[in-house]
Parts: structure tokens; C-alpha cells; sequence
């Protein structure tokens, strides 16, 4: 197994033709632009299909359709494209088809910039489109953990038949780091389900409208059913220093690195924080959440946003324990030791009080 | 005479129809489900329905479907054909759908020329919303968002999106009919058959726009709907072959 170094956003391609995927559509967007020009030269390289779109809507439906012919097949943006995708989502929701989504995203709302941010947090994890669905949402803290995800995506999203969606930013799309990638998928899932021409059988059909209401409730319930599994199997979080940990920080992806440097500082002044590392963001790891509320009372939810992920702390948290913010939206990536000193000044407040 | 009436083997029997007395997609079914068979491709068919009067479509051909969020059909249709160049693909889909929220889609299919087909229903206003104007609408026609019939000084002129299509160089064959008349019927099937036989020979895209009566959103009778199909929509939308590249492909 050789060790390679390589930048986040041609991890995330090298490790999905690795996985299988057959088919990438993507339209350009600042910064990811490296990962669609990864696949247009070794996706088609290696025998799959790279289709250059005439916009992010049109990305996502040939998604659709390739995903609906029983491809493993990829699309990946920024922030903005992100949004022309999500009627797309819903679709793919609604159908109940597989496919893998990458968000690398950068400041807003709007054009924003092109700076690494965390803004979209609550697109991906409440579903983004419309209607009553839900999207695994993977965020990786480490290029290595890019190559290993992605591979993770597409299982996920073959397991349930689910649109999953793997978030970034800028930072660590454009870093480089040694990683090493796994073998390449050998034997891919039968679909029976995909589309492919009637033969002498059956014809099928793929329809998202549902006139009746009660039928359409039924389909409800059943993705919800499908939900619950993935909120009792796919759960996963990383805990940095937490056995002997008074503060709690909460961080994933850029801001959960920017932690364990500010974590390593304050711990050299005799603060003992620790870190819990949000690995799948939807489902949310709000039981270890909660597990943890019984001993430690003080968390600190770190963001590159103006308080996105702090919903869903405090929603796993209910009370037990008190939650302070920290973040740096727009594009300006925080320092460990900017972020210390904000757990040091927190832990300040906190001995006064007692 | 020898009058037959074969039931068309991808044409689902004993199902009761959506569509409006009067209405063409009935008729324009009928005649994608009979080439089908005739090409001998229904067994390896995938059609992508619209969000349109056609998105039950399914309740009706007897072939693999997928629907489309409207105006994503060529967009689907392109990520099936990547996929699987084995498939044989089409797209079904309405005015409002294909020319003007799938302007994009169906610009770019064409131009990259898809290896799939486009059957084009053109009937001058959005069918399935209540009969608001469609980039086809005509001149002075009254529709429900242009109540005092279409002004071009307001609303624009009617859109040609074929005619735009068929200039590509990757555009194999396109042709306008309309399903009228029993003639414009025999015309419609040749050209439907023309345009299927151009991704069988795997020589690039096609398309075929089909005028089309709605005679419920025109608040006409069928009678006076085909009338006002012959004799104004094709003054507006001329009938014949837009571009015929299929010697030069071959
Ligand atoms: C994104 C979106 N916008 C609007 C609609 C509502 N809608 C459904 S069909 C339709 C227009 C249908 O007209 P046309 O394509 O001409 O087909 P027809 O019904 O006349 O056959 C519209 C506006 C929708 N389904 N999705
Ligand atoms: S509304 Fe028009 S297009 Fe739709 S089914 Fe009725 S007649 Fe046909």
C-alpha cells in the first residue's frame, strides 16, 4: 500500500473511483474546481463517464438519471451550487435513489467568497430541499479521512437507497497530506430495483408524485422508518482527549483540527478540555452527547458559522449543560490560538461563578 | 379495406385514461408506443416522463419510465444513456416543460448531442397548471396569465425552440408534425420513427415536435381544437423536416 500525497479535493475523486462510481457531473465552482478536473481526466481514464454540465441543476438530474440506471455515480460544488442542487436532493429522497454529493464549501450567502466556511450546516443536515427527508451527511477532518468517507458514502447511500452528502470547505479541499487509499471495490451491490428496459419482464416505474395523500403519508413514514435505521447504524463520532476532560468542545471538519491545537494549549495551562468530534452530522451523535451531559457540564460549540451546529447541541443536550459559542463565519478561518483564549477566558467565567 | 385494430404491445391494456377528451398526448402515445414495437426497442426502452400532463404517463406505456422534475428531462435522460449506452432513451415532454424551465436542458442535450430522442408536445399552453401562457403560445392567443390574449410588446413572441435545435450540428434530425388529421397522424408515426432509428444507428440526437390540441385550456370543442391546430398553429409553427444530418452521420 503506497502512501500518496494529495490535496483533499482529488482525494475525494481518487477514493470514489475506488468505490466504484461510473459516472461524475459537475459544473464548475471555486473550490472544487480540482476535483471535477481530476475526474474529467482519470474517471474517463479509468473507463467512466465525466459530463462538464451547463449548470448545477442539470448536474444533479443527470445524477438522477445515471443513479436511476443503477451507475454509482458523483457530483460535487460549492456552497451556491450546492443550492441549484437541491431540488435535485429532494427528488432523489423521493425516488429513494443512491447517489454521493460533495459540498466544499466557502463563505455567504450569496456569491459569498471563496474562503473556507461552515455556513452550511443547516442546508445539508435539514434536508435543504423540499419536503419531509433527511440526507447522511459526512464531514471529514483530515484528507486521509476524505479518501476513507467517501468510500463510506457510497455504502451508505447503496445500504438505504439515500442521497448522501459529504461536507467540506476550501481548507481541506485544497490541502495536501499523505493518504493512503484503499484497494479498489471488487464486487459492487446487485440492483434489482435500477431501470434498465422491461425485457421480457415487468415494466417499472420511478415516480416521486403521489396523488393520494394517504399514500403519499405512507411514503413518509416509510423513509422515516428508513431514517431510524440510519440514526441507530451510521451514528459516528471521534473523542480527543475526553477521559479526564472538565470542558467539552464540539468542532467538526477545519474547526475540529483548529480544536485539538487550542485544546493542547489550553490542557499546557492546566485546563483539561476535550474534544467531541461530530464525524457524521446527520444522524447527529446525540446520545454520546447526552452520555456525556451525566459528568461534564460546560460544552463550547466551535464553528466556522454564526451558530449552525449549536442547534443540535443544545437540542441533544436539553438543559443538562451549559453551551457557549464560538465562530468565525464569512470565510475568516479562526487560529488555535484565537480559540484557546476563548476556552481559557470560558473556563474564567465558569471559577468565578462557582 | 383491411381494417385491424392491433392493440400495440407496449401500451398498457384495460387502464382508463387521464387525459381531456380531445386531448393529443393520447394520440401522440399511441404512436410512440406502435414505433416502439415496430423498432423492436420497447424491451430495452427507458422513457423520462415530465412534470406536465404527461407525468402519469406511466399509467400508460408499458415500458420502463422515470419521471422528471419539470423541465430536467434531457438532463435524466443524459445520466441514463451515459450510464447505459445499451438503453434506448427518450424524453416525453410538454411546451412549458422542454422550452421554457428545461430551455438549459434541452439547449445543451442537443448541442453536446445526446445519443437520445425528444418527443416534443407543443400545445401552446401550460396543460396541467390551467391553461397559463407557454413560450408557444401565439400572438393575440388568451390564456389565463394573458388574459387579453399574448401582446409581443409585453409577453415576447412565441419561442421556436426547435428551429434553435436544429441548427446544432449534433442534432441528427428534427422535424415539426402535427397529429391533426389522419394524414398528420401517418406523418407524426414516420417522423417518430425517423427520429427513434437515429439513436438505434447511434448517429446522435433527435427530436420531433408534435402540435398538439388541448382543447380544455383553449375552452374549445375537439372538432374546433384540431381546426385551430391546422389552421392557426401551424401558421405560426410550419410543418416539415428542420435538419435531416442522418447521410452525412452515417
Ligand atoms: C419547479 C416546478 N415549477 C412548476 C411546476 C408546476 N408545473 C407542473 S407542469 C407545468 C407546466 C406544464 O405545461 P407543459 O410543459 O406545456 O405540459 P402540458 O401539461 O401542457 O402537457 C408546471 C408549471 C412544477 N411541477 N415544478
Ligand atoms: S389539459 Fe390539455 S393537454 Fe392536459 S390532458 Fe387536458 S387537453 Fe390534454
Amino acid at each position: 500500500m503506497n502512501k500518496i500525497f494529495i490535496s483533499g479535493n482529488h482525494t475525494f475523486g481518487e477514493a470514489a473511483i475506488r468505490a466504484g462510481c461510473k459516472c461524475y457531473f459537475g459544473y464548475p465552482i471555486t473550490p472544487q474546481n480540482e476535483l471535477g478536473e481530476y475526474m474529467a481526466d482519470r474517471l474517463r481514464k479509468s473507463g467512466g463517464i465525466f459530463v462538464q454540465s451547463e449548470s448545477e441543476t442539470a448536474a444533479i438530474n443527470m445524477v438522477v438519471g445515471a443513479s436511476a440506471a443503477g451507475a454509482r455515480v458523483m457530483t460535487s460544488s460549492s456552497s451556491p451550487g450546492i443550492s441549484l442542487k437541491q431540488e435535485g436532493i429532494s427528488f432523489l429522497a423521493g425516488f429513494e435513489l443512491p447517489a454521493v454529493i460533495i459540498n466544499v464549501m466557502r463563505g455567504g450567502p450569496g456569491l459569498g467568497n471563496i474562503a473556507p466556511a461552515q455556513g452550511d450546516y443547516f442546508q445539508a443536515t435539514r434536508g435543504g430541499g423540499h419536503g419531509d427527508y433527511r440526507t447522511p451527511v459526512l464531514a471529514p477532518a483530515s484528507v486521509q479521512e476524505i479518501a476513507d468517507l467517501t468510500i463510506v458514502a457510497f455504502e451508505i447511500a447503496d445500504k438505504y437507497r439515500t442521497p448522501v452528502m459529504l461536507i467540506s470547505d476550501g481548507m481541506m479541499g485544497q490541502m495536501k497530506e499523505p493518504v493512503i487509499f484503499p484497494e479498489h471495490v471488487k464486487d459492487l451491490p446487485q440492483k434489482e430495483w435500477a431501470l434498465s428496459g422491461r425485457g421480457k419482464g415487468k415494466s417499472r416505474y420511478l415516480a416521486s408524485l403521489i396523488l393520494d395523500p394517504l399514500e403519499m403519508e405512507r411514503h413518509n413514514w416509510k423513509l422515516v422508518r428508513k431514517y431510524k435505521e440510519i440514526e441507530k447504524n451510521e451514528v459516528r463520532h471521534e473523542e480527543y482527549m475526553m477521559e479526564d476532560a472538565e470542558i467539552a468542545v464540539i468542532a467538526y471538519g477545519t474547526t475540529a483540527r483548529i480544536a485539538k491545537g487550542a485544546i493542547k494549549r489550553v490542557r499546557s495551562e492546566g485546563i483539561k478540555a476535550g474534544l467531541i468530534r461530530p464525524i457524521t452530522l446527520w444522524p447527529f451523535p446525540s446520545r454520546a452527547l447526552k452520555d456525556i451531559s451525566e459528568r461534564i457540564k460546560k460544552f463550547i460549540v466551535f464553528e466556522m458559522s454564526t451558530g449552525q451546529m449549536l442547534e443540535d447541541v443544545q437540542l441533544a443536550l436539553a438543559g443538562k449543560a451549559s453551551v457557549s459559542f464560538h465562530g468565525r463565519p464569512g470565510g475568516v478561518i479562526p487560529t488555535p490560538a484565537e480559540f484557546a483564549r476563548y476556552i481559557y477566558r470560558e473556563n474564567q467565567k465558569e471559577n468565578k461563578c462557582l | 379495406m383491411n381494417l385491424k385494430n392491433k392493440w400495440p404491445k407496449y401500451y398498457k391494456k384495460d387502464v382508463v385514461t387521464h387525459y381531456c377528451p380531445g386531448c393529443g398526448h393520447g394520440i401522440a402515445h399511441r404512436i410512440v408506443a406502435e414505433v416502439l414495437e415496430e423498432l423492436d426497442v420497447g424491451d430495452r426502452a427507458i422513457c423520462v416522463n415530465p412534470a406536465g400532463c404527461a407525468v402519469l404517463a406511466y399509467r400508460y406505456f408499458d415500458i420502463d419510465m422515470l419521471e422528471s422534475a419539470h423541465g430536467r428531462g434531457t438532463a435524466m435522460a443524459t445520466g441514463i444513456k451515459r450510464a447505459r449506452p445499451d438503453l434506448f432513451v427518450f424524453s416525453y415532454q410538454g411546451d412549458g416543460d422542454l422550452s421554457a424551465i428545461g430551455t438549459a436542458e434541452t439547449i445543451h442535450s442537443a448541442n453536446r448531442g445526446e445519443h437520445i430522442s425528444v418527443i416534443f408536445i407543443n400545445n401552446a399552453v401550460y396543460g396541467m397548471t390551467g391553461g397559463q401562457m407557454a413560450p408557444t403560445t401565439l400572438v393575440g392567443q388568451k390564456t389565463t396569465t394573458s388574459p387579453s390574449g399574448r401582446n409581443p410588446d409585453y409577453e415576447g413572441y412565441p419561442l421556436h425552440i426547435t428551429d434553435v435545435v436544429a441548427s446544432f450540428p449534433g442534432v441528427v434530425y428534427a422535424e415539426r408534425v402535427a397529429v391533426d388529421t389522419p394524414a398528420g397522424i401517418r406523418k407524426t408515426k414516420k417522423a417518430v420513427t425517423n427520429a427513434f432509428r437515429c439513436q438505434i444507428d447511434g448517429i446522435g440526437y433527435s427530436i420531433v415536435e408534435i402540435l398538439s390540441p388541448c382543447p380544455t385550456n383553449w375552452k374549445m370543442n375537439t372538432i374546433e381544437s384540431y381546426k385551430w391546430v391546422t389552421e392557426e398553429m401551424t401558421k405560426e409553427f410550419p410543418l416539415g423536416v428542420l435538419t435531416d444530418k442522418r447521410e452525412k452521420k452515417k
